[in-house]
């Protein structure tokens, strides 16, 4: 097991290092051969080890120490237990099949050793980060995958739009991790340690207020990292990326940490009743806010960017709720069936040969077949279409949220689902359905190959079946069970399966519908409406459409009054004020230098007579200094 | 009555010391035969190098003793001795000075076209006075290697410099000089009062010195005397204006070698003479000084974010970076020291390679103006992998030698005080802000230049002087104990002396603080 653990990282690690020094002279367009294979033993592995884990089998492994200053000590060291076997099942499936897909959709790309390079960088930083048995591995590989992010972002670097995405996609997440490294801190302050068993054993000596400081400053790590509102603006951005690197990273892998991060700390999170509100509150919040965005944006890889957001929200609407295994069942699901949709989105805009503007596409559903039916599945899956995985996995936070007594959350997650079902139909049927809107890009329209429509299928399945595998019975399925052991600490009253959560299924199963009947009213049979609608809403329209102008905000608040202060203090603290001081005594010096320059005579005998008065001027003072 | 007690046979710290200056003097007498002085150079810097690795080989890492000691008596009247003795953090420095001084001469080779000689005896002279600074323990002999190092970096800025290299040379020379002053009249008063009624001659030995105790109030006076002459080193805010024209007028060669290690030594001066000698001082002024170092860190990130020339822009993200060595090193727990050593040697291995990317760019480019550069990536990419790889490190990726330091130094302020660490983490918020726009108007987008495609991209030669810091840069991230081990004794050490003072502390500022600190 050791032996496992070990690889799954330090396979793509070593694939990255080869193939990024050696790629460019020496693989060419071969540089996809080394790094699929590394990725695809690591998915073996990680099967293995999930396997073990079902077996009943954990690993606590110190390997080496890493930073030991003063008492200050923390180790690299692993820890494998239900909650990473569950992560790992997401991040080597959909990293493998991502890999598979990158073959064909960055043929022909001038940096393809590069991309796959980086990619695996991504996959070792993000095994690592699940892996990694204390906060601060949690924290270093947490910043490793946000430079992943940050370099496959601007991957086509000399694009404006793209290198600005990577570098806001870096800072909005610094803004999170200082929150994050100061919740760090304090935990080491409090407790003296950092590793997870450590800390969480000693959870009861930590009092409430600290506890709850603890909670949300991590939390705002998460809520960077996972772009929770309101520091959600990088992952819209983000999409300025290669297609394959939204779906693995910014939507199945990466911004799941946030997650990750809140279940795997969740001894402390229960403890303090305030932090839970405050992450459930959030993830409610961002989940319809994000939803709403999503209902008019006409770029199809921005839908999907907005309905990634508004998921999250729903995973931590589920935690924050106390529905812990819901929350990590969303997670597994939806990294499926997101990783899925952004891949089909990719395969639609390589078949238009770049185009991603919706109100371009229509009418390819018959020439790309795979990728329709597939897109369809997903969309399906996400709008929580009875039986699909998307379906069981809301349900269940749903019926958390219910349960728990929050029935406002429980009623803003069923906009949400609806606003989910409208926008997702929405995208289906403006891309695939009714006119093709563009005649000459239709024309060259052309199905994807198969290691393209390969990964679709294969992640196809899942976004079917697992919901059925792992979630049945509802709040009480195989997942639930499985991650019973890592959120025992947090265990409530076992809730009986009733009568009314049937009602409430069949209700949210309704509201899916009737979002897929709506988006078709609208854009399939009477497509003359959105406008009329649109129109209607005058500025509530106008306000989604500009994303309630959060970008514009952060400009007027934040960035332009940083570099004018920085302008401000350069020009007129450090050229004016000290270095006008600086010269200004400079000047002072070269005034008494005049005055005193008839000093500097030349004479010898005016010198010899100086030097007796400073003589004497000595003498006299230590004589003072002694008596 | 020459003595040294050393763990290998010879006296390397002399050796050390004095072996770059005999070549300077020897490189003197080669006039007109460049390539022979430049191999000797090269020769000397690098055995020199080697030396320092034998020191850390030898040195015994698990003690906190200064050793390789060597001592002979200098002006004996005046109790002033040839005393030369090493602890880890000395060690430590001493091979980052050895090691750039080292990569410098490949990466001077063309740069200088006038007065060549003379620039590289300079430099050998310089490598002296670095040395001799971290291996004196006699405090006579500590202000003579400072000064030996002042004049002729003080050259090199004014002769080899840029077009405002006079002004810049000046500046650079007061305020270092105004610093030393105060430092000499503090060295000779503490010398005078130490000798009380133990001793017949004045004081200048560390050992003896450490031992004194000096009232509380010659303690203010002579700690703040001190501190400021090494506060205008590290530069702290707000003695570091001439730091930005320093660096922009000084060639290549000077500016790796200001940042690099001249900066240290303040770093360095703070943490063998103003904690050990004045602790009661020191724990009372920490609180001001803490501030100081938040002011520089913001402040530093502030400006460094508006900078229009590269090399400016690197230059002030010094004095950001620089505020958590003072930040770590004043928060007086072991953490916070280790952090601030960390951030020092972290700093001249990645500053050093910044400054010298900004020389190797100007040599194609002829630029530094960022608003002239743009898509470099696409005609440099090496230079595009290594900017990225120092950028990256510079901003604290983990992983890399420049978060070790800096978490450790904010871990350390953080237990003194909670606020406190909340605003020095603003700095690392900003840090990403400049480097990375930086690094995105330099790389990225478009090229401004088609003409660029036909400028090389990075030599051997060039790609050799930067991989040694990269390398250690990610030594320093994945395994940073080879290095924390050996300052650690050090470290403790400082903070027992200053242990029987920390009980009573609580300025102020201090309050202040403490009272934000409640809001966590």
């Amino acid at each position: 097991m050791k032996t496992a653990t070990l690889l799954i990282p330090l396979l793509p690690l070593a694939s990255f290092i080869i193939t990024g020094l050696l790629g460019k002279r020496y693989f060419g367009v071969k540089s996809h051969y080394l790094s699929v294979a590394a990725v695809a033993v690591s998915w073996l592995l990680s099967l293995y080890l999930i396997i073990q884990v079902e077996r009943g089998e954990e690993l606590h492994w110190t390997v080496y120490s890493w930073i030991a200053a003063g008492s200050f000590k923390v180790e690299i060291g692993f820890l494998v237990d239900q909650l990473t076997a569950v992560m790992l099942l997401v991040v080597s499936t959909v990293g493998f099949m991502v890999h598979v897909y990158s073959i064909g959709y960055m043929k022909g790309d001038g940096g393809y050793y590069r991309f796959f390079a980086y990619l695996n960088l991504f996959m070792f930083s993000m095994f690592m980060l699940i892996l990694g048995n204390n906060f601060l591995m949690l924290y270093i590989f947490w910043e490793a995958v946000g430079l992943c992010s940050y370099l496959l972002i601007s991957f086509w670097y000399t694009k404006q739009s793209a290198a600005n995405a990577g570098t806001k996609a870096f800072l909005v997440n610094r803004v999170g991790d200082f929150g994050f490294g100061l919740g760090i801190m304090l935990i080491f302050v409090t407790v003296g340690t950092l590793s997870y068993q450590g800390v969480f054993g000693s959870v009861n000596l930590i009092g409430s207020g600290t506890l709850t400081a603890i909670c949300l400053l991590l939390f705002m790590g998460a809520i960077g990292k996972s772009a929770q509102f309101p520091l959600h603006v990088w992952l819209p951005d983000a999409m300025e990326g290669p297609t394959p690197v939204s779906s693995l990273i910014h939507a199945a892998t990466m911004v799941n940490a946030g997650v990750y991060m809140v279940a795997r700390a969740n001894p402390l999170f229960a403890g303090s009743h305030t932090a839970m509100f405050v992450v459930a509150l959030v993830g409610t919040f961002t989940a319809i806010f994000a939803a709403s965005i999503g209902l008019v944006q006409n770029d199809i890889k921005k839908v999907l960017a907005y309905s990634t957001i508004s998921q999250l929200g729903y995973m931590f609407a589920a935690l924050g709720v106390g529905a812990w295994a819901a929350g990590m069942f969303h997670l597994v699901a939806h990294g499926f069936f997101k990783g899925l949709l952004f891949l089909c989105s990719g395969s639609v805009i390589h078949a238009l040969g770049g185009e991603q503007d919706m109100r371009k596409m229509g009418g390819l559903k018959g020439k790309i077949k795979i990728t329709y039916w597939t897109f369809v599945i997903g969309a399906l899956a996400i709008s929580g279409f009875p039986g699909l995985a998307g379906f069981w996995s809301k349900d269940s936070i749903l019926a958390g949220a219910f349960n728990s007594g929050y029935w406002y959350f429980w009623a803003t997650g069923i906009i949400a689902a609806f606003m989910t079902a409208f926008y997702m139909f929405r995208l289906i049927f403006m891309t695939f359905h009714g006119k093709p809107r563009d005649e000459q890009a239709f024309a060259h329209a052309h199905e994807s190959p198969w290691s393209m429509t390969g990964p679709l299928i294969v992640l196809a399945i899942p976004s079917v079946l697992i919901g059925l595998a792992l979630g049945l019975p509802p709040e009480d399925g195989h997942i639930d069970r499985f991650l019973e052991p890592v959120f025992e600490a947090v265990k409530g009253e076992v809730h009986a399966f009733g009568a009314l959560d049937i009602g409430l299924m069949i209700f949210s199963a309704l509201i899916g519908l009737a979002g897929i009947g709506l988006a078709w009213l609208f854009y399939v049979k009477r497509t003359d409406l959105p406008e009329k609608v649109g129109a209607r809403a005058g500025i509530l329209y106008r306000l989604v459409l500009n994303k309630y102008w959060i970008d514009e905000i952060y400009f007027a608040l934040f960035i332009n009054p940083v570099r004018a202060l920085g302008r401000g203090l350069w020009r007129w603290v450090d050229a004016g004020m000290i270095d006008g001081f600086a010269n200004g005594s400079a000047k002072f010096f070269r005034g008494v230098g005049v005055v005193i320059r008839p000093a500097q005579s030349g004479k010898v005998q005016a010198y010899l007579f100086s030097m007796f008065l400073g003589l004497l001027a000595l003498m006299a003072a230590y004589f003072i200094l002694t008596l | 009555m020459y003595e040294f007690q050393s763990q290998i046979g010879f006296p390397i710290l002399t050796l050390l010391t004095f072996l770059p200056a005999v070549g300077g003097l020897a490189i003197l007498f080669m006039r007109g035969k460049p390539r022979l002085y430049k191999s000797l150079t090269l020769a000397v810097t690098g055995v020199n190098f080697l030396l320092s690795l034998v020191l850390i080989a030898y040195f015994d890492r698990y003690s906190a003793e200064m050793q390789f000691v060597e001592k002979a008596p200098w002006i004996s009247s005046l109790g002033i001795s040839y005393h030369m003795a090493v602890d880890g953090i000395s060690v430590l420095l001493i091979m980052l000075t050895a090691l750039l001084s080292l990569i410098i001469v490949p990466a001077s080779w063309n740069y200088i076209k006038d007065r060549e000689m003379q620039f590289f005896a300079a430099f050998l002279f310089l490598e002296t006075g670095m040395i001799g600074v971290f291996c004196a323990r006699d405090l006579f002999l500590f202000y003579v290697f400072w000064e030996i190092m002042l004049i002729p970096m003080y050259f090199i800025i004014g002769v080899w410099g840029g077009p405002r290299r006079i002004y810049a040379a000046i500046k650079f020379f007061l305020f270092t000089f105004a610093g030393s002053l105060l430092m000499l009249i503090a060295i000779v008063a503490i010398a005078y009062l130490a000798r009380a009624n133990q001793y017949a001659t004045p004081v200048f030995d560390m050992d003896l010195l450490e031992k004194a105790t000096f009232s509380y109030s010659v303690q203010i006076f002579a700690f703040l005397a001190f501190f400021i002459a090494f506060a205008v080193k590290v530069p702290m805010w707000p003695l570091h204006t001439w730091l930005p024209d320093a660096h922009v007028e000084a060639p290549t060669a000077g500016s790796v070698i200001l940042a690099g290690v001249m900066l240290k030594v303040g770093g360095y001066g703070m943490l063998r003479l103003c904690i050990p000698l004045f602790p009661d001082a020191v724990v009372a002024i920490a609180p001001y000084i803490l501030v100081l170092s938040l002011i520089a860190i913001v402040y530093g990130a502030l400006v460094s974010l508006v900078q229009k020339d590269l090399k400016k822009l690197v230059a002030y993200s010094s004095v950001s970076h620089m505020g958590f060595v003072t930040a770590g090193i004043f928060a007086l727990n072991v953490i916070g020291i280790e952090g601030g050593i960390m951030v020092m040697f972290s700093h001249g291995l990645l500053t050093g390679a910044l400054f010298l990317m900004v020389g190797f760019m100007y040599e194609r480019l002829h630029t530094r103006e960022i608003a002239d550069m743009g898509g470099l990536a696409g005609p440099f990419p090496v230079m595009a992998g290594f900017l990225l790889f120092f950028t990256l490190a510079s901003l604290g990726l983990p992983g890399l030698s420049g978060f070790v330091g800096e978490f450790l130094s904010l871990m350390g302020l953080f237990t003194y005080n909670k606020a406190m660490a909340a605003v020095a983490s603003i700095g690392i918020i900003l840090a990403a802000a400049y480097l990375l726009w930086m690094f995105q108007r330099v790389m990225f987008t478009g090229l401004r230049d088609d003409k660029w495609y036909k400028f090389p991209d990075f030599s051997l030669r060039e790609m050799a002087s930067l991989l040694p810091l990269g390398f250690l840069a990610i030594w320093a991230g994945v395994y940073p104990n080879t290095f924390l081990q050996l300052i650690q004794p050090s470290a403790t050490r400082i903070t027992e002396k200053i242990a029987p003072y920390l009980a009573d502390h609580g300025g102020a500022i201090e309050r202040l603080f403490a009272s934000l600190g409640g809001l966590f």
